[in-house]
């Protein structure tokens, strides 16, 4: 093989090109400002489920730096400081995270509207991604119901015992154990994500109070839910967004317990943005906020099975 | 032997599991929006031969196995055991019936086939995907009848049974792709 030439093809790259020329002119139209942040940063995620990259050497470096994971905290200091509606296309870098839909360089669509909630973000993001890939319509699902249709348990009151066995019935985990989040996490990916495959648009919001990552939490049926939603396009997982957590104690609170369990599991803890949770006591206006991943997004409407299609060079090549 | 993390599991690769050698088939990471990441694996066990999904948790390691696919040349039968060597060291490998398995109904001394030695054993053993070999025992052959269909049983030189077309006959070479069991041809004149 000729390790020069482009992973995609040609064909591919333009409608890459015509995908991100959509992105803009629909949010020129609506009047989102687009906004361009370092991608060099200070401090890194505390989630303890992703891993950045960071880059060590260099004389501009007082300390190493934090390649982003997403363009989130920088675009949330922006809102505090009054920017209005914003949206970003950004590189973003996740460690150990490759495969058949995965870069650990890939490209980021992110935007932020003050004003409404995540049921009113996910009507955008339905316009935006079904004006894109010429699709009409879309499902909505609870968290809750998707988990009650699709793998026949609640989310919410089921055992850790009781989803292990739900998962142990469609694949062999070995003699892993975990708490109910990785039997869920284990049951979307293996059940729920399958069965979305042939539904088009569809939209699962409210997820457990302990999935809610930076969203808000609200009591929905007398559970605890973050307002936080994903957008499955033929079972492809394409967006994450939120009703935005604007309590800068309990964002402090959930960053200090990420690192706690990031202690307990033997990961190395983060420091914490202190710009993000200072723009949030100063104030950050109520908002809903999205990332879409746009390789997946060119994967959709270029009909392609791998991401290494819709990138000009994937990482094995970069 | 050297350790794997599931970000290394590529199709072909062979690794202990709960005491087993397995080979990987193949190898998806999987993740969540947000969540845990795994790796749903294909896997064969090379003892049992049984093919199965796996899920790790995404960064999990497993140990290599020592398991090394060589060819050989299959020399005898004693009836307990099939005796192999290795053409450049002349070294020979005895492999019992649960490596060879089916594969005995198409080893023909002399012939080159595929041994899978773990920690130094034969563990299984793959026929070339085409041999050749003489019927030892058909119906009488049909003159003429070459084009039409129709077929009997023959059996050949290793004992194994294909169905072979009418026209051929005993003490024919005929080639027979081990894969399916299946007929392909006459070998050429030998």
């Amino acid at each position: 093989m000729d390790r020069w030439r482009p992973d995609a093809d040609l064909d591919a790259l333009r409608q890459r090109a015509a995908v991100l020329a959509g992105i803009r002119s629909f949010f020129a139209a609506r009047g989102v400002l687009e906004v361009e942040t370092p991608l060099l940063c200070t401090s890194g995620i505390t989630d303890p489920s992703i891993e950045p990259l960071l880059v060590e050497r260099g004389n501009s470096l007082a300390a190493p730096r934090y390649l982003q994971t997403s363009p989130e905290y920088a675009m949330k200091r922006l809102l505090a400081a009054g920017s209005g509606p914003i949206f970003q296309i950004a590189r973003a870098f996740r460690d150990d995270e490759s495969g058949r839909r995965h870069n650990p360089e890939f490209t980021l669509l992110e935007w932020y509207r003050p004003g409404l909630d995540h049921h009113a973000l996910m009507d955008e993001l339905e316009q935006l991604v079904g004006g894109l890939l010429d699709r009409q319509g879309s499902k909505k699902f609870s968290y809750r119901d998707v988990f009650r249709e699709f793998a026949g348990v609640d989310p919410f009151l089921a055992t850790a015992a009781q989803l292990e066995a739900a998962a142990r019935e469609v694949t062999d985990p070995g003699s892993a154990h975990g708490p109910r989040e990785f039997w869920l996490d284990m049951l979307l990916t293996h059940v729920i994500e399958p069965a979305l495959a042939g539904l088009g648009l569809v939209f699962v919001y409210d997820y457990p109070a302990a999935q809610a990552a930076l969203a808000r939490i609200a009591e929905v049926d007398g559970v605890a839910v973050g307002q936080r939603f994903e957008l499955y396009v033929d079972g492809v997982e394409l967006a994450n967004g939120y009703n935005e957590l604007t309590d800068a104690v309990e964002q402090r609170q959930r960053f200090e317990r990420d690192n706690r369990l990031r202690r307990e599991t033997g990961r190395p803890e983060r420091p914490l943005d202190e710009n993000l949770l200072a723009a949030l006591a100063s104030g950050l206006p109520d908002c809903s906020g999205v990332a879409l991943g746009i390789d997946r997004l060119v994967m959709l409407a270029t009909g392609s099975e791998d991401i290494r299609q819709v990138q000009a060079f994937s990482w094995d090549r970069s | 032997m050297a350790n794997y993390s599931t970000n290394e599991f590529r199709s072909g690769l062979k690794v202990m599991l709960d005491g087993e050698p397995c080979s990987i088939l193949d190898n998806e990471f999987v993740k969540p929006g947000k969540g845990q990441a795994f790796n749903r694996v294909r896997m064969r066990n090379l003892k049992t031969g049984r093919v199965w999904d796996r899920t790790f948790k995404s960064g999990e390691s497993l140990e290599g196995a020592d398991v090394l696919d060589q060819t050989m040349e299959y020399l005898y039968t004693d009836g307990e055991f099939w005796y192999f060597m290795e053409p450049d060291t002349f070294e020979q490998h005895q492999a019992d019936a649960k490596a060879v398995g089916d594969t005995h109904r198409w080893l023909k001394e002399q012939d080159r086939c595929e041994v899978t030695l773990y920690n130094g054993s034969p563990l299984s053993v793959e026929a070339a995907n085409f041999v050749e070999l003489e019927i030892t025992e058909t119906d009488p052959g049909l003159k003429g009848d070459t084009a039409q269909g129709g077929s009997k049983p023959a059996t050949l030189s290793t004992g194994a049974v294909v169905k072979v077309p009418l026209f051929l006959s005993q003490g024919e070479i005929i080639r027979v792709d081990t894969r399916s069991g299946e007929y392909v041809g006459r070998a050429g004149k030998s």
